[in-house]
């Protein structure tokens, strides 16, 4: 039993030896918020009274999926012995689509908690975590959480932890959140196994941002690991990426409420508040060193953040144009990574093309954007970064349908490739391969993790991974399946623009790039959809799915034969009036392509796959 | 049990109308409908408001007749107390639920109150609906005596499979002989039919047209059947168990009876009408299309003077109560704006074949008209002429023209 800490090391003045930064990695749901906040509590930096469940994770959002989006730090005392440490303990986000956060928070630290559910076992986004920690040198402390779980099998998964991470089941420690067992002992064991930081006091100042958050009050929060020198209050700093300087507002630690102190000496962490309004002025990796005695070398590792998924929103009442302009400028503040610029389409209006780092990045904008502004919005379906290269030599980055080459013969077609690792029970083996090479996957290998579960490794393009996989895997495997991808570069491929033309004008929303051999089963889809969801007009309405100038596929909506109310006597006029009113209200939601008159809902639906039949009566 | 009444605001108690229901009375027809409220059986298609005798919670059918006298004398009180000019009735319709219901002399004491208390035009055109089942020779001749004029036979199909999922009773053959007995009586003579019952076929349909041919009817009204929500129609209907109406066949059947009613001498004169001539129009019908005034009598029912409608107290038990206190029946209204009134002017006016003059239209109108003439679904001659009048497929697709015609 470790008590609190008596004397706990002040801030700015803590020798290196006595600091351990560390980090959990963890699945989501596999309890790392609900270890972290009893962490915060054991060590006695949040009373009882303040403990709020999932206390790091501060979105909403966040805090109903279990997931974290925006990492933060705390520093803990904590004693043992005689000594007082300062352990720091840094939250990651849970997500691949966040890797390349993860990867700095990683290299923040000297450890990493391995935190796996004792019912679950290990998933595959653990898994890319875990390959990232041990690339960064970190010292790893298995751990299995939720043992008090009746479902718990610790032994099963500890022995599949030692065979992953070496070592011997034994070293697995075994700990519940929930019920605090085991989390001092494990507090003990990172003061005794993570290395402490090393750095050079004398010189110049170096401290890596790993995370970089909008606060509304006091602007841009920015999160720093000190590697080398010192950081003061009133200093002036420079960002090495791009030689900004700014003076230094407020410096301090988290503890977990923002504390300032008198600086940040070598191996601490904290934040420092600036008054600069964008996140992007203080981004993700960059090393912050001092305008007076500048480094003369940036910290390794920092990369800008490249969108790899790209969607249009659109305002699902166009009026809402301005605010969901308002809106993206607002989260773009927090949000170094979204990218977007306006854009307009036939069907859907005026809008936005957005780049994301991955799907699940692209959801949590869309909910925020519904969520914390109230917009009402609509993503087109998400697309990917192709180079096509004419036979010109001319070379267009295609990050929208839209902007594939028309006009010119089409040399080449490049798209980006993933290396996809998908952990699944070994009952759906068969079922995850039949998935992945209809999805033009290529096997890369398949291991077992244990007795029962296999790991399977895909190459794949990004743009099969995009288009509704993992919806796909988690059906046909009841869930189980849990999947992890990394970029690989791209590859050449027989892709194509497949056109979805209503009566003969373009309907750009439909349009997609897919593989020649399933540009017709596309056509198909998609014709057939709108044919279901676009009511009957007074003529008929031809729906054609188009290469070019070549029709592959065509569907028909018939005229619209009748449209009256049989009976209009004395006691239907009110209810007539009142229908006829309701129609040209909903007649102000229609989108007009060429003369077909399109429900807003109809392309929406379209889009989401939501095929409910249209309401032919009324 | 029926279809909800409109949301308005509340009636007054004492029903009296806002002075503006006054302007231009002299120039607009008066027409007087009396519910009657009741029904032997209720029809599987049916969302009217109507009862039968186990639905009635204590209201009686042998009252009815004095409780709607009681607001006809009301009715007068009212418009003479709004200001409104006295008109004698140029029009009287008893609709239901099954009038023939009520002896014909309970008929004809509701319409001697409403003679008593406005007077009849000399002309007055006064129709009762009538079950072919639910009347005699006997009946038709009192009807005639005092003072009806006119009679429409709810004869639906005159296929018996087509009357069975209507859940209609009565037996087709009987038809003959009621039109007769209503000549005998000196009655004019309309039928009613309806089409796109779940099970019709074209020619099913086909036989319906040419048996009311057969006939000789001085007029004819063929509807589509209407699909109520909270219907049994509409629950067999979503069970599965009867097949939805289909529009391309309702518009099948459509384009039949107009051919064929056509070929026998009947003119269209509203979407869902035709009669011989001119004379033999549905002149109270034609008051509600074209905005001119009427007093609804009874439960449920609906009136409007003057850009006010208002509605009544839909069960008889609940409109006898306020009858019988003295009270108006009204429960809820609206006044109807500018915007709205003309709303309704096009919408009603469109149906008809006089139509609506292209000039009083607004400008979005106006230009709408060319392209409605080139859809072919308003006749270009008639156009010519300054007057909208619909072509046959633009009779089929009115809501739609409608929509066009109203778009700003």
């Amino acid at each position: 039993m470790s008590p609190r800490a008596a004397n706990p090391p002040v801030p700015a003045a803590t020798d290196p030896a006595l600091i351990r930064n560390f980090c959990i990695i963890a699945h989501i749901d596999h309890g790392k918020s609900t270890l972290a906040d009893r962490m915060l509590g054991i060590t006695g930096v949040v009373s009882d009274r303040d403990m709020r469940a999932q206390y790091l994770d501060r979105m909403d959002i966040e805090r109903e999926r279990g997931i974290t989006i925006k990492s933060q730090a705390v520093r803990m005392p904590w004693q043992v012995g005689d000594t007082s440490y300062a352990l720091n303990m840094i939250d990651t986000p849970g997500h691949v689509d966040f890797s390349y956060e993860v990867s700095r928070s990683l290299a923040a630290c000297e450890g990493a908690i391995l935190l796996v559910d004792a019912a679950q076992g290990i998933e595959a986004q653990t898994l890319a975590n875990l390959y990232l920690a041990l690339e960064n040198d970190l010292e790893i402390i298995p751990v299995l959480n939720k043992i008090d779980l009746p479902a718990a099998e610790p032994e099963k998964y500890a022995k599949e932890l030692a065979d992953l991470i070496g070592g011997s089941p034994d070293d697995v420690m075994r700990v519940s959140g929930k019920t605090g067992i085991g989390v001092e002992e494990l507090l003990d064991r990172v003061v005794e196994r993570i290395p402490a930081p090393v750095g050079r006091a004398d010189a110049p100042a170096r401290a890596m941002i790993f995370d970089s958050v909008y606060d509304s009050y006091r602007g841009v929060v920015t999160y720093v690991r000190m590697v080398d020198g010192h950081l003061n209050p009133r200093e002036r700093i420079q960002m090495m990426s791009t030689r900004a300087t700014h003076e230094i507002l407020e410096i301090g630690v988290s503890a977990p409420e923002p504390t300032p102190t008198k600086g940040l000496g070598v191996g601490e962490v904290g934040y420092l508040i600036t008054g600069v309004k964008d996140v992007r002025q203080s981004k993700v990796g960059d090393t912050v060193t001092t305008a007076a005695k500048s480094a003369t070398e940036a910290l390794p590792g920092y990369t800008e953040p490249l969108p790899m998924v790209f969607s249009g929103l659109y305002p699902i009442d166009g009026s809402d144009y301005p605010e969901l302009r308002e809106a993206l400028d607002k989260l773009k503040l927090s949000d170094a990574a979204l990218v977007y610029e306006p854009e307009t389409s036939v069907a859907l209006g005026f809008g936005f093309r957005a780049g994301f780092l991955g799907l699940l990045h692209l959801e949590i904008v869309t909910e925020r954007l519904r969520r914390e502004f109230g917009l009402d919005i609509i993503a087109t379906a998400p697309s990917v970064v192709y180079e096509v290269t004419t036979e010109d030599k001319k070379s267009v980055t295609v990050t929208n349908p839209s902007e594939f080459p028309t006009g010119a013969k089409i040399s080449e077609v490049r798209e980006p490739m993933v290396r996809a690792a998908i952990l699944a029970p070994k009952d759906y083996v068969g079922t995850i391969m039949e998935l992945c090479q209809s999805r033009r996957g290529t096997m890369l290998g398949m291991e077992y993790l244990g007795e029962d579960r296999v790991e399977i490794r895909y190459n794949m393009p990004l743009g099969e991974i995009v288009f509704d996989f993992f919806d796909q895997l988690k059906s046909k495997t009841a869930g189980y399946a849990s999947l992890d991808y990394e970029p690989t570069g791209d590859q050449a491929a027989d892709l194509v623009k497949v056109d979805i033309l209503l009566q003969g004008e373009q309907v750009d929303a439909f349009s997609a790039i897919v593989h020649r051999d399933k540009a017709y089963a596309y056509g198909v889809l998609m014709t057939g959809r709108l044919r279901e969801l676009i009511p009957r007009q007074q003529f008929e309405v031809p729906i054609q799915a188009a290469i070019g100038a070549r029709i592959i596929a065509r569907e028909s909506i018939r005229a619209m034969r009748k449209d009256v109310l049989a009976k209009c006597y004395g006691g239907d006029i009110t209810r007539k009036r009142k229908l006829l009113e309701k129609q040209k209200e909903g007649k102000k939601r229609m989108k007009m392509v060429g003369r077909v008159e399109v429900p807003q809902e109809a392309f929406i639906a379209a889009l989401s796959g939501d095929t409910e039949k249209k309401d032919a009566k009324k | 049990m029926a279809s909800a009444l409109p949301l308005g605001e509340p009636a007054p108690l004492d029903g009296l109308l806002p002075p503006s229901a006054a302007d231009g009375a002299p120039d607009r027809a008066f027409g007087v409908y009396v519910h009657v409220p009741f029904c032997r059986v209720r029809c599987g298609y049916c969302d009217f408001n109507t009862y039968t005798a186990g639905e009635l919670r204590g209201a009686r059918q042998v009252d009815y007749a004095d409780h709607a006298i009681g607001e006809i004398r009301i009715s007068r009180g009212v418009l003479e107390a709004s200001g409104v000019p006295a008109r004698r009735a140029d029009t009287v319709f008893f609709g239901g639920g099954t009038p023939t219901l009520l002896p014909a002399d309970d008929l004809v004491r509701m319409l001697a109150a409403v003679r008593d208390e406005f007077g009849l035009a000399p002309d007055a055109e006064v129709t009762t609906e009538a079950n072919p089942d639910s009347v005699g020779p006997d009946d038709l001749r009192r009807l005639a005596d005092g003072g009806f004029t006119r009679v429409s036979f709810g004869m639906q199909s005159a296929v018996p499979h087509v009357l069975a999922a209507l859940d209609r009773t009565h037996d087709p053959d009987r038809i003959p002989f009621v039109v007769g007995w209503a000549r005998d009586a000196g009655l004019d003579v309309s039928l009613d039919l309806i089409y796109g019952t779940p099970g019709e076929s074209l020619a099913d349909w086909r036989r319906s047209v040419e048996a009311v041919v057969a006939h000789r009817p001085d007029h004819v009204s063929a509807y589509a059947l209407i699909v109520e929500d909270g219907t049994s129609l509409a629950r067999r209907i979503r069970r599965g168990e009867l097949a939805e109406p289909s529009d391309d066949l309702e518009a099948d059947m459509y384009e039949l009876a107009d051919e064929l009613l056509g070929a026998a001498g009947y003119e269209w004169y509203e979407v869902s009408n035709w009669a011989t001539d001119a004379a033999h129009r549905s002149r109270h019908n034609l008051g509600y299309w074209r905005g001119d005034d009427w007093w609804g009598v009874g439960p449920g029912a609906h009136s409007h003077v003057g850009g006010v409608r208002w509605w009544n107290a839909k069960h008889p038990a609940a409109y006898a109560e306020r009858v019988t206190a003295g009270l108006s029946p009204a429960v809820g209204r609206e006044r109807l704006d500018d915007p709205t009134r003309e709303t309704e002017r096009v919408l009603l006016l469109t149906r008809i074949r006089d139509g609506i003059e292209i000039p009083s239209l607004h400008v979005g109108g106006r230009h709408a008209v060319a392209g409605l003439i080139a859809d072919d679904l308003v006749d270009a001659k008639a156009a010519l002429a300054g007057v909208l009048t619909l072509t046959r497929r633009g009779r089929l697709l009115a809501d739609a023209v409608v929509r066009r015609l109203l778009e700003e």
